[in-house]
């Protein structure tokens, strides 16, 4: 198997955060906002990213996390994942525009659960998204209001974030699959 | 996994997994809307035999926050009460494409029958004095979140053992969970061999050891010889009231109470009582066994014609 490569590093992810932070800002210039994140990872990333939010607005900003095993569409055929961790939405959605963060955009599955599975909670003013990466090849027509990098990637290419709170370790690798998993 | 006829279908991994899962249910009711997709288009068919209340409403609710359809058929006022059999019953609906049966018979072994019937995926929920596994599962719920653990735990089942299909998947769950179980009862109404399994008490005498107090009903309607000379006889000697009963340990029953008799009032709505719990519980460990069943490759797919083994 070759070499992963990193694609990001600490830093890079530090300074893309920071940036994603200021477009969450500028964008919705004033509008309230909340940041939920989509488990597991991107629960991590939003986490960092609502720090850098509120010190960029100086007021408290709703941060939220979301299991979407439940709303997958692939439930029939690839089974019931073994983690389920809870969902917290602790504020009104209505009152918010809500910015999902996530780690890696690709079929766009992931996101759609998560629409879904936000509106069971309420009817948020806004849904935007932000992602660390967006590798392409999309399914459904979605795209990312916030990306922290573009990464075209083959679909033979894994492309991993971790994450220090999960994985010790903080960057993006692309790795290529064996055949038999592509 | 396709079917859940009996306790000894899963070993502690997949009762912990189950478990677990129930407890991230617990999360749907409390929000604005009150169900997750998780198995849309799906059928569910609940298949009575018995009256129950809980249990069949339970199934239903569960199924639902799943956002499954749920098809009842209750035994009486049915083709059953113009005699059609079990296993025409089951062929018939069977047209109905259920993807997944609960059953609930007076009969011993009619769940695994069932299961040999149709292509749908079957969970016992109570066949005759036989089992009945999802109460054993949401009563490890409910003693997890009571006590943490059931490691070590000393659980005590009293009443009628003979009867009781309740007993008999309890018994296999709390031990799969690691805790000791005894059952108490008069002599007439523990089986013979019962030692084999577990330690069994004829008297009271030593309740004050037990962590948990798990008070079986006594079921009038599957005694057909008399077991006790009375039931206030039997309330007398195996009664839980507030004498018997330690304010450390933990008083279950699985319902419906029979008051006066295997529980006196004061202790049913004491501080120790989880019986509201159990029920509560109810829902969503039946929400985390359909989801067990119904998601993933192994769930049962709809055959286009009605197999029927030999």
């Amino acid at each position: 198997m070759p070499e992963p490569k990193v694609v990001l590093d600490e830093d890079d992810i530090r300074r893309t955060l920071v940036r994603i932070a200021h477009e969450v800002v500028e964008k919705n210039n004033g509008r309230p906002v909340a940041l939920v994140g989509i488990h597991r990872r991107g629960a991590h990333l939003a986490t960092r990213l609502h720090q850098l939010v509120e010190d960029l607005l100086d007021e408290q900003v709703p941060l939220g996390d979301i299991d979407i095993a439940f709303y997958r569409d692939d439930l029939s055929t690839r089974g019931p994942d073994p983690h389920v961790n809870d969902s917290n939405l602790d504020f009104r959605l209505e009152d918010y525009t809500v910015v999902l963060v996530d780690d890696v955009l690709y079929t766009g599955r992931t996101v759609r659960a998560a629409i879904e599975a936000l509106f069971d909670y309420g009817r948020p003013q806004r849904v935007q998204l932000a992602v660390l990466a967006d590798r392409g090849h999309r399914e459904l027509p979605l795209r990312p209001d916030y990306v922290g990098k573009n990464l075209p990637t083959a679909r033979s290419e894994r492309v991993n974030v971790r994450v220090r709170e999960v994985d010790g370790v903080d960057d993006v690798i692309i790795t290529e699959l064996e055949e038999a998993f592509a | 996994m396709r079917h859940l006829l009996s306790i000894d279908d899963l070993d502690r991994e997949a009762i912990e997994r189950i478990l677990d899962r129930a407890k991230t249910f617990t999360d749907v009711s409390e929000r604005e809307i009150k169900k997750v997709p998780a198995l849309r288009g799906r059928r569910v068919l609940n298949l009575f035999y018995e009256a129950s209340t809980r249990t069949r409403s339970s199934f239903e609710l569960a199924a639902k926050s799943l956002s499954a359809d749920v098809i009842n058929f209750a035994a009486s006022g049915s083709a059953v009460d113009k005699g059609e059999s079990l296993k025409d019953t089951v062929q018939t609906l069977s047209a109905y494409r259920p993807d997944l049966i609960v059953i609930r018979t007076p009969f011993v072994g009619a769940a695994q029958l069932v299961a040999n019937w149709t292509t749908a995926g079957v969970v016992n929920a109570g066949d005759g004095k036989h089992e009945h596994p999802t109460q054993a599962l949401l009563d490890v719920y409910t003693l997890r979140e009571r006590l943490g653990t059931l490691e070590d735990k000393n659980i005590w089942i009293v009443g009628d053992i003979t009867h009781s299909r309740v007993a008999r998947s309890c018994i296999l769950a709390f031990q799969k969970m690691g805790a000791k179980v005894t059952v108490a009862g008069p002599p007439t109404l523990i089986p013979r061999g019962m030692e084999a399994m577990c330690e069994v008490a004829y008297d009271l005498d030593r309740l004050p050891e037990a962590d948990v107090v798990y008070a079986l009903r006594m079921q009038h309607e599957r005694m057909t010889d008399s077991f006790v000379p009375s039931l206030r006889e039997y309330a007398a000697v195996y009664q839980i009231d507030g004498r018997r009963l330690g304010a450390r340990q933990v008083l279950m029953h699985p319902g419906p109470v029979n008051r006066g008799v295997e529980l006196s009032a004061e202790v049913i709505d004491s501080p120790q009582a989880v019986i509201g719990q159990q029920v509560e519980a109810g829902v969503v460990v039946r929400m985390a066994v359909l989801y067990e069943l119904l998601t993933g490759r192994s769930a049962p797919k709809p055959a286009l014609t009605t197999a029927v083994p030999a």
